[in-house]
């Protein structure tokens, strides 16, 4: 399997991601205050039925972005869940 | 002293204030911003002290206007709302995140007490924390266990306020507050804190080897892509039909009490105009409030009931993809879909976006959607100009009008919302970051005090203005300059004796006469040119400015001005006199192209007064609303003069 960076946005659901970077953005801070920082576990968890916004777990509460609040997260998937 | 309650949202901080205050509770408005300030009574041994609301937030710094109260009246010890104890409920099921915010109160030197809140929920996702780790880690708090949700832990938290430690200096994280602009700041200060809160809670808190969303397989059904949508119309039929249902037997009594109790009144008191005043203009005017009471206390029950499950957080996410492109939100539904039913609740609905631009969108289209009270306006006009046929093979011809009319409705609602988002100006950036709480039994006490809540600002807030406007409206419709309306009083009764008329037919022909005469009347004709290329005569004008009280009066002004006996029912003698009215030139009045131009003109104009005070309640101005009779004014108008060119 590939570790690569890659955003948030193109991870499919299942994959456990490590928090990489987050783009400079006014947006940066509330995704800081959501408890999305450098290092933290997230769970890509399912999406809407247009394939946006998307849930993710954030270490035990589940969280929804829009693909455009998800593509400033750069992220490593570190688990592949079939 | 005063207690300020603070808390990430979701954290069961309402019910914690709702355990702590019950009904000694009182909503007013924190200054400068849309939210409502709760305040609540509170007895700590013997003592009286203020419990003071704050919204839920995820961080001390704001990130949206409502928000603002948080930082501003925190950071300005002058402030008028200074606290004198800050307490924060955080929920111990998700101790990292809701830090984060304690931390930052904390470190404002306030006498500080953290809430531990939904320990059940923690327990059953078997975290372990270690309370007497916390006490470490905050050594100046004072920290409770409760579990608001099933009414524990009352008396330790008020226990706790009597117990308060004294602040010495102590600092979670050394720093200045920072300025509220000041995004790089902050971004460094929640990094900072994430990673000591991080560090600290390894010591303290043990969670279950694997962490499982204890809520995905409810979920993979309620947001798939068609049971999604699928359960979310079922249960908004189920609403509705309830609404429907129950709110009709209230409200009927409501109308029938008022007019029992109007005409006791006028029997009882002299006459004159203090007894016109009090029967014909206060208390129907007080009756016209409380009448909206069962389906606002209908529809809030059954949106509290969805928002307590946390289903009302799925809802907006399987919707907000769709409502986006409009410059709606997730949120924009539940408002916009409770404005078919009325608007007046949909409007306060709107008051969980969060989003300012999105918030006024929705509040701007929602009387555009159908409500109930234009369905008696449609049924006469369609009974009267709509011929009953069967087209298609099985599709009714008036029923397919009605159903067009509900659909122009809707589909001008998105297309305004459209035009809006483009029209408004926002620094805001629109955002939806929604946290999705796990599926929990609603709490009926929590639902009670929300119905209770909603239905206090209705009757208090905008039962005010609806009642000064019902005053006014009937004053203008009972009175008229000079002794014209004496003159028209005599004229009609001659007449009647003339055609040997019944006492009831003679009395409605003396209204109809004293309504022609009064300002109302004087108003209808005078403008009669400007509705005139609408196809409408003076007596449509007249009704069009009564049902301004609401517009289901049309009816009733109608049968009033052709001075036949309002029914209320089928109104069969209205129907009839108005298909045989005709105009001087002989050629009759309602043509389809006249009546289809009027049901055009209802499906757009602001016929309602209540629902424009409530706007004006909801966005704390008079711009809004009055920005919003100005549009739907307009498209009205355009709207009936083009339909009436079109089909005549």
């Amino acid at each position: 399997m590939l570790f690569v960076k890659s955003s948030l946005k193109s991870i499919s659901n299942g994959v456990v991601v490590e928090v990489r970077s987050i783009a400079a953005s006014s947006l940066k801070v509330k995704l800081l205050e959501m408890g999305i920082t450098e290092g933290k576990q997230l769970k890509v968890l399912f999406r809407a039925p247009l394939g946006d916004p998307m849930a993710i777990d954030v270490g035990g509460y589940i969280l929804s972005l829009r693909n455009s609040e998800a593509e400033l997260i750069e992220v490593e998937p570190i688990l592949s869940v079939i | 002293m005063r207690i300020a309650l603070l808390g990430n949202p979701n954290t069961g901080k309402t019910s914690v204030f709702n355990l702590l205050t019950g009904l000694r509770q009182q909503v007013g408005n924190f200054p400068g911003v849309t939210v409502d300030k709760k305040v609540g009574k509170l007895d700590i041994h013997g003592e009286n002290h203020e419990l003071v609301d704050f919204p839920g937030t995820y961080s001390f710094y704001p990130r949206s206007g409502d928000e603002r109260v948080v930082f501003e009246i925190l950071s300005e010890p002058k402030s008028e709302l200074y606290p004198d104890v800050v307490a924060v409920v955080v929920d111990a099921s998700n101790l990292e995140r809701n830090l984060l915010l304690f931390s930052q109160v904390y470190d404002l030197q306030l006498p500080t007490v953290m809430i531990l809140n939904m320990t059940d929920l923690a327990a059953k996702q078997h975290r372990r924390y270690d309370v007497d780790g916390l006490r470490k880690m905050f050594p100046e708090a004072t920290i409770v266990e409760s579990n608001a949700r099933v009414k524990t832990g009352k008396s330790r938290i008020k226990n706790s306020f009597a117990e308060l430690k004294e602040r010495r200096g102590d600092l979670f994280l050394e720093g200045e507050l920072l300025n509220d602009s000041d995004l790089e700041g902050q971004e460094k200060d929640a990094e900072r804190r994430f990673a000591k809160i991080a560090s600290s809670l390894k010591k303290i808190e043990t969670a279950q080897e694997e962490k499982v969303s204890p809520t995905s397989k409810v979920d993979r059904v309620l947001v798939h892509p068609v049971f999604g949508y699928l359960i979310f119309a079922l249960i908004l039929m189920l609403i509705f039909q309830f609404i429907y249902a129950f709110a009709a037997i209230p409200m009927d009594f409501i109308d029938g009490t008022f007019a029992t109790f109007s005409s006791w009144t006028a029997s009882v008191m002299s006459e004159g105009i203090f007894t016109d005043l009090l029967t014909k203009g206060i208390i129907p005017g007080i009756g016209g409030v409380v009448i909206f009471i069962p389906q606002i206390a209908l529809l809030f029950f059954f949106i509290a009931i969805l928002e307590e499950t946390g289903y009302l957080s799925r809802v907006v996410f399987i919707m907000d993809r769709l409502m986006r492109p409009l410059g709606l939100n997730g949120k924009s539904i539940v408002p916009l879909i409770s404005s078919v039913a009325c608007a007046i609740p949909g409007v306060m609905a709107a008051r969980t976006i969060s989003d300012r631009k999105e918030r006024i969108i929705t509040i701007m289209v929602a009387p555009l959607m159908s409500c109930s009270a234009r369905i008696p306006v449609y049924t006469l006009l369609i009974a009267i100009v709509i011929p009953s046929k069967v087209i298609g093979g099985f599709m009714n011809l008036q029923g397919l009008v009605l159903f067009g009319l509900y659909a122009l409705g809707t589909i001008s609602a998105l297309v305004v919302a459209l035009v809006l988002k483009w029209v408004i100006k926002t620094k805001e950036k629109g955002f939806l970051m929604l946290e999705m709480p796990s599926y929990k039994a609603p709490r009926w006490g929590n639902v009670g005090l929300t119905v209770l809540e909603k239905v206090k600002i209705f009757v208090w807030d905008a039962g005010r203005v609806i009642l000064a406007i019902s005053i006014i409206l009937w004053a203008l419709a009972t009175y008229g300059p000079g002794d014209k309306l004496e003159n028209a009083e005599k004229m009609a009764r001659k007449q009647a004796v003339e055609q040997e008329l019944s006492e009831s037919e003679s009395s409605q022909l003396i209204a109809s006469m004293r309504l022609e005469k009064s300002y109302i009347g004087i108003m209808g004709k005078s403008i009669e040119p400007v509705i005139e290329p609408l196809g409408y005569d003076w007596k449509i004008g007249i009704s069009v400015i009564t049902s301004f009280a609401a517009r289901e009066v049309f009816v009733g002004s109608m049968a009033t001005i052709y001075a036949v006996g309002d029914d209320g029912e089928e109104n069969l003698p209205l129907i009839e006199k108005m298909k045989q009215s005709k105009r001087p030139d002989g050629s009759p009045i309602y043509t389809l192209a006249a009546g289809a131009s009027l049901m055009v003109f209802f499906a757009f104009a602001m016929q309602c007064m209540s629902t424009l005070a409530v706007v004006k309640r909801e966005t704390r101005s008079w711009k809004w609303p009055l920005l919003q009779l100005g549009y739907m004014g307009v498209l009205a108008y355009l709207g009936a003069w083009i339909t009436f060119i079109i089909l005549s």
